[in-house]
């Protein structure tokens, strides 16, 4: 009887013993220890991206004064209006552009600062990267002055060879331009010290055998150089197109989206309608789009860099 | 093929002269290798010869032309390095075929070329694969294919069994020679290993601090070493040094090791070093085979003597001893039922008829 009448105190212990066991068991599994130890990022990226994506979804489906849910009503409108489809098309050749450019460029300078004799490496390093590490909205600002239709540096240069003057931000095709110009300028830098950690990289025994093999200059690029640095060129330019697509204050300060909504980008466009405009819900529409072409975009360029693997 | 000829080759870097004029001629077919410590330069002459070197001073011959200015490409070499330098995203048969491919072989040929060189190297099964899914001894024998194929005048290898371990070495080593007696090309072999130069050399260069020690095949090496660097880097264990001065003792030429021990020399070496000064610091050197259990009814010129062992190493077919004679230490080979062990007393025996005297200064074998 007495052994029965202690049994509920012994079983609760003899339960939480087991409780303890297997907290502990749990603790002990990668698994379970790894992802304690992710868990403030986790709820980190939960609230700064997963919370507003959602929201951006909900916005979207929104009326303008946010009162009403309209489903694809605004994507619908999107498709209907000429604008957008500017801006779509404005979006592609502004970031396929200036990623394009911001790699060749980014892959010549990396070569140049690659051959420099080790002594003076960290001084050209140091001026290349400029442009990267001034902050885009005051560089941008600059860039403004330089082609300022009643001030600018280019045109008075230009004159004494008889060209221009330019209409660097007035014409739409040189308004272009001018955008691409400037974000190339801005993150060529970030290619090139990319690329030219990856040059590093490449074992310099496999140059000369490739010199012994009979490679010229361009084949030894061709065939040893470009190889190698693939999943770097890979990654560089998905995040170069990423965070060209959704480039903003270049845009926005030089040109405003003008002339006549002629060098929109969704970023900007977003921001006129969205903020600007007043329609938050078509605001938040407008960039949305942009997932699906970057989602595209992200799996051909990520597809080859899995199938590869680490080669070396 | 063709033979390499070097004729005062100098190379320096800024101040530091790596190669300090150096002379070599390798004939057809044969096979040199290039040995000595580390920095002493035989990479670097290596290098000057596959122009992946400029040469400071000098020249260099290829088949009788100067290549000073040949760049690589031209020179008709291939070349296999430590590492292998293998190209990781091209599989076997395209890292063999790639300088076949870049000037422009018919493809039939390649492909032919390749499959033989394949089937010498016993890599048939492996031509499809990439680096990654190789061994070190197949990707080194990827390495040697690459070179094979191209069939050119010279093959230069750059330490190539470096990478590999104690067992595989030995094996790839004996694939070197076995390709070598094959394909019969002018071969150019940098190592660090004396033994890998002893075994697969028909000449060997030591070199040290940028000069050329001594050229000899490697018996002559061995046995006949020029320098005291020479005698102590061939052979494993190295050639015993002990400081020495001759003296006459009644008519007969003796060498005085240590107050109490002396040895006789050998009527051969007795005439030999009669003429050399008394006062001369010199150094016997003998190698640890030469240094034995004493036997008795031992032959003319084996002298016995006792010694305290420091250390034994029992290496199964014979026992390592160390001893300590006037501060050197001291390395005999004895058999292992000599019953030598550490710390104990033995009778050793040295032979004299293969002993070295060499100038304590210069370091010059006399």
């Amino acid at each position: 009887m007495v052994d029965v009448a202690f049994q509920p105190n012994r079983t609760a212990a003899a339960q939480s013993g087991r409780r303890r066991v297997g907290l502990r068991n749990a603790l002990r599994r990668k698994s379970m220890s790894a992802f304690l130890m992710t868990l403030p990022l986790i709820l980190l990226i939960a609230i700064l991206v997963i919370y507003p994506a959602i929201y951006s979804l909900h916005l979207a489906t929104l009326n303008k004064a946010m009162t009403k849910f309209v489903g694809f009503g605004n994507f619908e409108f999107l498709f209907k209006r000429e604008t957008f489809w500017l801006v779509v098309k404005q979006s592609c050749i502004f970031a396929i552009s200036a990623v394009v450019f911001k790699a060749l460029i980014g892959f010549i300078v990396a070569h140049f600062v690659h051959n420099v004799p080790a002594n003076k490496q960290r001084k050209w390093r140091g001026m290349l990267l400029v442009p990267w590490v001034i902050p885009p909205a005051m560089s941008t600002l600059a860039w403004l002055w330089l082609f300022d239709p009643s001030y600018s540096a280019f045109n008075y240069t230009l004159s004494f060879f008889g060209i221009g003057p330019i209409p660097w931000t007035g014409d739409a095709m040189w308004a272009r331009f001018s955008v691409i110009l400037v974000n190339v300028w801005y993150g060529a830098p970030f290619f090139m010290i990319m690329y030219l950690a990856a040059l590093k990289s490449v074992p310099e025994q496999l140059y000369e055998a490739a010199a012994i093999d009979g490679a010229n200059w361009w084949q030894r690029i061709w065939y040893v150089t470009l190889p190698m640095m693939r999943n770097i060129i890979a990654i560089t330019t998905l995040f170069s197109l990423i965070v060209t697509f959704a480039n903003f204050d270049i845009v926005r300060i030089l040109t405003a989206g003008g002339p006549l909504d002629h060098t929109h980008i969704f970023a900007t466009w977003a921001f006129r309608v969205g903020i600007e405009g007043s329609d938050i819900p078509l605001g938040a529409s407008v960039s949305l789009f942009m997932v699906p072409i970057l989602a595209v975009a992200a799996i051909f360029i990520l597809r080859d860099i899995t199938k590869r693997g680490n080669e070396s | 093929m063709a033979d390499v000829s070097l004729r005062k080759v100098v190379k320096r870097y800024d101040e530091v002269e790596a190669v300090r004029g150096i002379d070599l001629d390798i004939a057809d077919h044969e096979f040199v290798v290039l040995v000595g410590p580390s920095g002493c330069g035989k990479s670097t002459t290596l290098r000057m010869i596959a122009g992946l070197e400029d040469i400071s001073d000098g020249d260099i011959m290829i088949g009788g032309d100067v290549v000073n200015d040949v760049p690589p490409k031209d020179r008709d070499i291939a070349m296999v390095f430590q590492n292998y330098a293998l190209y990781p995203h091209m599989t076997v048969a395209e890292n063999m075929s790639f300088g076949l491919r870049l000037k422009n072989y018919p493809k039939a040929e390649i492909k032919s070329r390749v499959t033989e060189a394949a089937r010498m190297l016993d890599i048939t099964d492996l031509i499809d694969r990439k680096p990654k899914q190789l061994s070190g001894g197949q990707r080194q024998r990827v390495a040697m294919g690459r070179a094979i194929v191209r069939n050119p005048k010279v093959f230069l290898f750059d330490e190539p069994l470096s990478n590999l371990d104690a067992k595989l070495r030995v094996q790839m080593r004996i694939e070197i020679k076995k390709v070598h007696q094959k394909v019969r090309t002018t071969t150019v072999y940098v190592t660090h290993d004396q033994v890998e130069a002893m075994t697969l050399a028909d000449r060997v260069v030591v070199m040290n601090h940028g000069r050329i020690e001594q050229i000899g095949t490697p018996n002559e090496l061995y046995h006949k070493p020029a320098t005291r660097f020479v005698a102590s880097f061939i052979g494993s264990p190295a050639m015993n040094f002990v400081p020495c001065r001759l003296e006459d003792v009644g008519g007969k030429l003796n060498v005085r090791l240590t107050d109490r021990l002396a040895f006789a020399l050998p009527p051969a070496r007795a005439a030999r070093y009669q003429s050399l000064s008394r006062t001369d610091r010199l150094l016997l050197g003998i190698r640890p085979e030469h240094v034995m259990e004493a036997r008795p009814h031992a032959g003319p010129g084996v002298e016995p003597f006792d010694a305290v062992l420091d250390v034994t190493e029992p290496m199964g077919m014979e026992t390592l001893v160390y001893f300590t004679l006037e501060g050197s230490q001291v390395c005999g080979r004895v058999s292992p039922n000599a019953g030598a062990q550490d710390g104990s007393p033995l009778r050793l025996a040295v032979d004299l008829n293969n002993m070295h005297l060499l100038n304590e200064v210069t370091g010059a074998v006399l």
